[in-house]
Order: C-alpha cells, then structure tokens, then sequence
C-alpha cells in the first residue's frame, strides 16, 4: 500500500513543460479534461455513497420508521441497541464466526499453498480443482451444503454410527455455526490460497537447497523461513477475509436462515431486518455500532502492518 | 519445494485426498441434479444416478424463469463490469498525473473512505435513496456495484499507472494529441493488463452479488439469478432433484468461465491482493 506515496520527481517540471495540460483555472488548475474524468466519480461517488451514509448516521437519532414523519430521539436508540439481547447475540456470533473462520481459513490455505507448491505430480490440475469454489455463488454453494449437512451427512453417521453427526449439525443451535464456518471458509480459501502462493513462488528456491544442506527439517524450514517470508501474504489474507467475514449474510441466509431460533444470525442480517419490523431508525443506530467496530478492525490490523515495517 | 527435484508422491496422495472436500460437494450436486425423486430416496444421494434423468433442468428451467434471470444477471454484470474499468481508470489517470495538485490527492483520500464503509451499514438509506429515483431495478443494483468498488479499483488502477513512464504520453501530446485522445489511444491499451483484473474481480462480484440485488430490486421479476435461487427455494422442497438441477444451472457460468479464463483469474486475483 505505498499509493499515498510522493507525487514523482520532476511531475511539477513536466508539467510545465506541457502547455497543452496546464490551462490555469481559478479551482482546479488543470485541463478541462482531467476534470471531466473525474468530477463524475466524484459527484456519483458522493451521491450513492457518502450521502446515504450521512443520511443514515443522521437518522440513528431519530424514531423514523422508514416512511412519513420522524423526530429527533437523541441517542436513545443507541441505548436501546446495546441493551438489545437480539443485537448482542448477532454481534456475538458474528465476531465468533468471523475470528474462527479467519483462522481456519489462513491456516488450511496456508498448508494447502505449500503443499500445492511443492514438488507434487498433476499440480495444475490439483490447483484447478482447489481454486474452483472461489468463483462460486455463496448462497448456491449453501443451498449444496444444507442438503448434505443435514440429510446425507446424518445417513452416513448413522449407518457407521457415529453419534455426534447422526442428527444435523444445522439444527442444532449450539453446532450451526460450525456449519457456517465451514461452508464460508470452503468459499473463502482459494483465494487466499492464490495469494499465499503467489507469496511462495517469490521465495528463490536456492534458499531451500541451502537450507536442506544444512541439515534443516521440514518444520524448522518452515517456522524459520517459510513462515516469516509468507508473513507479509498472512497478513493480507487476514485483512481480506475478515472485513469479508464480518458482512457474512448470503452464507447465513443459504444454509441456515439465521437459525436455528436467532442462533446464527449475522449482524447486517439484523439490519436489513429494520426495513421489515419497523425499526429502521433503530437498526441504523445499529449500523452506526458496526461501522465503528468494522473501523476499529481495519486500524488495528493497519497498525500491525506499520509496526512490522508496513511494507506491503 | 526445490524444483528439479524428485516428485513427492506421498504429499501427492493426500492432497488428492484433501482435494475431495472441493470435488464431493461438486459430484453430489451434478448426481442429484440427474436423478428421479425415487432414485434419491432416504439415501445420502450420494449414490451415481442411474438412468439420468434431463427433465430436471427442463422443469427447473420453467419453474424459476430462467431465461429473464440469466438476462438480468448479464445486464448488472455487463453494465457493471464496463461502468467499473471506465470510471475507475479515468479516475485513478486524471488523480496519477495531477498528483502535484493537492485537490487531486485530495480526491483520492476521499474515495478512499468507501473501504471503510461496508454495504449493511449504508443499505437502508441506499435502498430509499435508490427507490426514490426509480433506481429499484438492476440498473440501480449496477451503478452501486461500480459505486461499492470503485475505491479498491482506483487504487487498482493508480498503482499501476504510475508504473507507466509518463514520457510516453508526453510524446503523443507533442504529435498532437489532446488528453482524451492521449488516454483512449495511449494509457488506455496499456492500462489491459490490469483492466483485465478489475473486470474479473467485476465480474465474479456482479454475478454472485446476493445482498445488494435481494435489498434494491423491488421487482420479483427483475431479480438476477442468486435472487432467484432464493425466492423459489421454499418451492423447491417437493423435488430436490429440480433445485439442484437449478443450482447447477446457476453455477455453471462462472465455472465455465473459469475453467477458460483460469490464468488470467489466478494472476488477476494475485495482483489485486498484492498492489
């Protein structure tokens, strides 16, 4: 990330040198034309975007329904909110989720890159195969997944008899999210798969040779060599999948429709939920919470790239 | 992982093992889709289906009104996937080279925000917002798709354009181009690599996008594919057999595409994550 990096040297001096680019405008000294590609992304930008989350953050402070007339509430639905057991639990099962499912993620794409990097036979072919569920519509990839989970999984237990499995993990309102976890992560894997070997291939192979003349085991090369050099690559991964993580709703909806009872409800569930019960004020005031919360993410994981040098 | 070396056939074995969790779910969903009601029976399903039964994806074809839907999907994808590089490498060419001006750099921190800014957090006003200009139809759903992606595209684009020797634009402005014609003749076919990246990323994204069409939409009838999907599911609970002959069929786009363009998505994704 080094794009708020220095204009290049010398950009001031070339531009002078080219009067065709530099006519003087009182607001933006530049060609018309520049102007013209970009005031359209500006103003569409601030319109479909920047607007309604103003607007939005604006209503949180109301008692709007969604239609007809509303008046300032102060931040009683901010109150309401975090004493809302419905709110809490998402919360709670969404950030469970969203650091299990990261994890699981990152570990298995990170064995699988290595050992689809490796010196294995038919390595195209096993890569093809593994990157395929990426290009997948979550929600189709669930409905597969309900059926299996809770009809054939449950047979198969039952003709070995193996009694945690014999009834749908789905239906049970303490083992679904586990289901979930599994079904975004085999959606979510290849990519970072992708990325982690794309990390390996930047590895020269002669550090290997060396380290394999050394005496170095398998694991010690990878606790002291793979690991650190794919560290910058796990840290990417771990950005894209959990900021993916936390919006989780078409896994959700597909596999388990939030339950069973609200046990697997995500959060922007709940909201859009706001546009049918009612509380729509309510559940902006909501949307507000998990702005700020997907923001203190974002700083934090930012902050740990800077600390390690931040060069990415 | 020295190459050259001597093939590892014991890690061979178990990622082709490992490799089943990828191909299983695939395989039950084709075999389910080509069997009869009777064939699935209590089983598992996983058992091979035998004689294959075709009229799943005709009746699946007639019950979800497949056609309009795959209509519908292409119109947001297209819309979006043009809208995307168009917009996004104009915007990231006009910032790259008035980089020196501070309203330019100005610019950028400020689209940049929208990373920060996931759709449930700003879906209920978009949704009024969207209604309000008669927008509640995929041509809405298209321009938030551009919209949503438009800062990770930026960043896309100016990452690489400024990787670009700009002396090679200066040359076409002294034979006389304007900027328009210096963008469309010359930053525009080397900008292919990466447009190829943005319009993958676009692409996948559009096509499989399940929240944004389900909330802006208001017509059932405009509804892409995985909406679809969606809303003909509880009909669905009468004959598995025809649901996955309509996952398949929901599926198979992309999958074709990717099996195709399978390089171009692979380095696609690894320079999206990388720049």
């Amino acid at each position: 990330m080094t794009a708020t990096a220095l204009p290049p040297p010398g950009a001031a001096a070339r531009a002078k040198r080219n009067p065709l680019g530099m006519v003087k405008n009182l607001f933006f000294p530049v060609a018309p034309a520049y102007l013209l590609m970009i005031i359209p992304a500006i103003l569409l930008f601030t319109f479909f975007i920047m607007y309604p989350a103003f607007q939005g953050a604006l209503w949180s402070f109301t008692n709007y329904v969604g239609y007809g007339s509303s008046k300032f509430i102060g931040i009683a639905n901010y109150k309401a909110a975090f004493a809302d057991p419905t709110i809490r639990d998402s919360y709670g099962f969404t950030l469970l989720f969203a650091v299990v499912a990261c994890i699981v993620t990152n570990v298995v794409a990170m064995a699988l890159a290595i050992a689809l990097n490796a010196k294995i036979r038919w390595r195209a072919g096993l890569r093809t195969i593994f990157f395929l569920p990426m290009v997948l519509s979550g929600l189709v990839v669930s409905y597969i997944f309900t059926f299996i989970l809770s009809t054939s999984v449950p047979v198969i237990a039952g003709v070995i008899h193996f009694a945690p499995l014999e009834s749908s993990i789905l239906a049970n309102q303490h083992t679904a999210w586990l289901g979930v976890v599994f079904v975004a992560s085999w959606v979510a894997i290849p990519g970072a798969i992708i990325i982690f070997l794309a990390g390996l291939v930047s590895i020269p192979s002669e550090v290997y040779e060396a380290a394999s003349i050394d005496g170095a085991s398998a694991w010690k090369q990878f606790r002291k060599m793979t690991f650190p050099l794919l560290f910058p690559f796990f840290i990417i991964n771990t950005i894209l999948t959990f900021k993916n993580f936390l919006n989780v709703y078409d896994i959700v909806v597909g596999l388990t429709g939030g339950g069973p009872g609200t046990a697997t409800t995500s959060v922007a569930q709940t909201i859009f939920n706001g546009f049918f019960n009612g509380d729509y004020a309510y559940q902006m005031a909501n949307a507000v919470i998990f702005f700020f919360i997907t923001l203190l993410f974002a700083v934090f994981q930012l902050s740990v790239i800077r600390r390690r040098g931040g060069s990415l | 992982m020295p190459d050259g070396g001597r093939v590892n056939w014991g890690l061979t074995i178990i990622i082709a093992i490992v490799s089943l969790i990828v191909l299983v779910p695939l395989y039950f969903a084709i075999a389910m889709a080509l069997k009869s009601p009777a064939q699935t029976g209590t089983g598992t399903g996983f058992n091979f289906p035998w004689p294959l039964e075709w009229g799943n994806f005709r009746a699946a074809w007639d019950l979800t009104d497949t056609p309009l839907a795959f209509a519908m999907s292409l119109l947001v994808t297209v819309i979006a996937v043009t809208g995307e590089i168009l917009v996004s490498s104009l915007a990231a060419w006009s910032i790259v080279r008035n980089w020196h001006h501070w309203q330019f750099r100005a610019t950028f921190l400020y689209l940049m925000l929208a990373l920060f800014i996931p759709f449930p957090v700003v879906a209920l006003p978009q949704v009024k917002l969207t209604s309000a200009l008669g927008l509640d139809n995929p041509f809405g759903v298209a321009i938030l798709h551009i919209m949503f992606q438009l800062a990770f595209n930026v960043l896309l684009f100016s990452a690489y354009i400024r990787s670009i020797p700009v002396e090679l634009e200066e040359s076409a402005r002294i034979d006389g181009c304007t900027t328009w014609q210096t963008f469309r003749k010359v930053v525009l076919p080397l900008l292919a690599p990466i447009a190829a990246t943005v319009g993958i990323f676009a692409f996948l994204q559009s096509w499989n996008d399940f929240m944004m069409p389900q909330l802006i939409t208001a017509n059932p009838k405009w509804q892409t594919l995985p909406v679809v999907q969606y809303l003909f599911q509880t009909q669905f609970t009468t004959n598995y057999n025809v649901a996955f002959a309509s996952y398949l069929m929901a599926l198979l786009p992309t999958l074709i595409v990717f099996l195709i363009a399978q390089r171009w998505v692979v380095s696609g994704i690894m320079r999206g994550s990388i720049k």
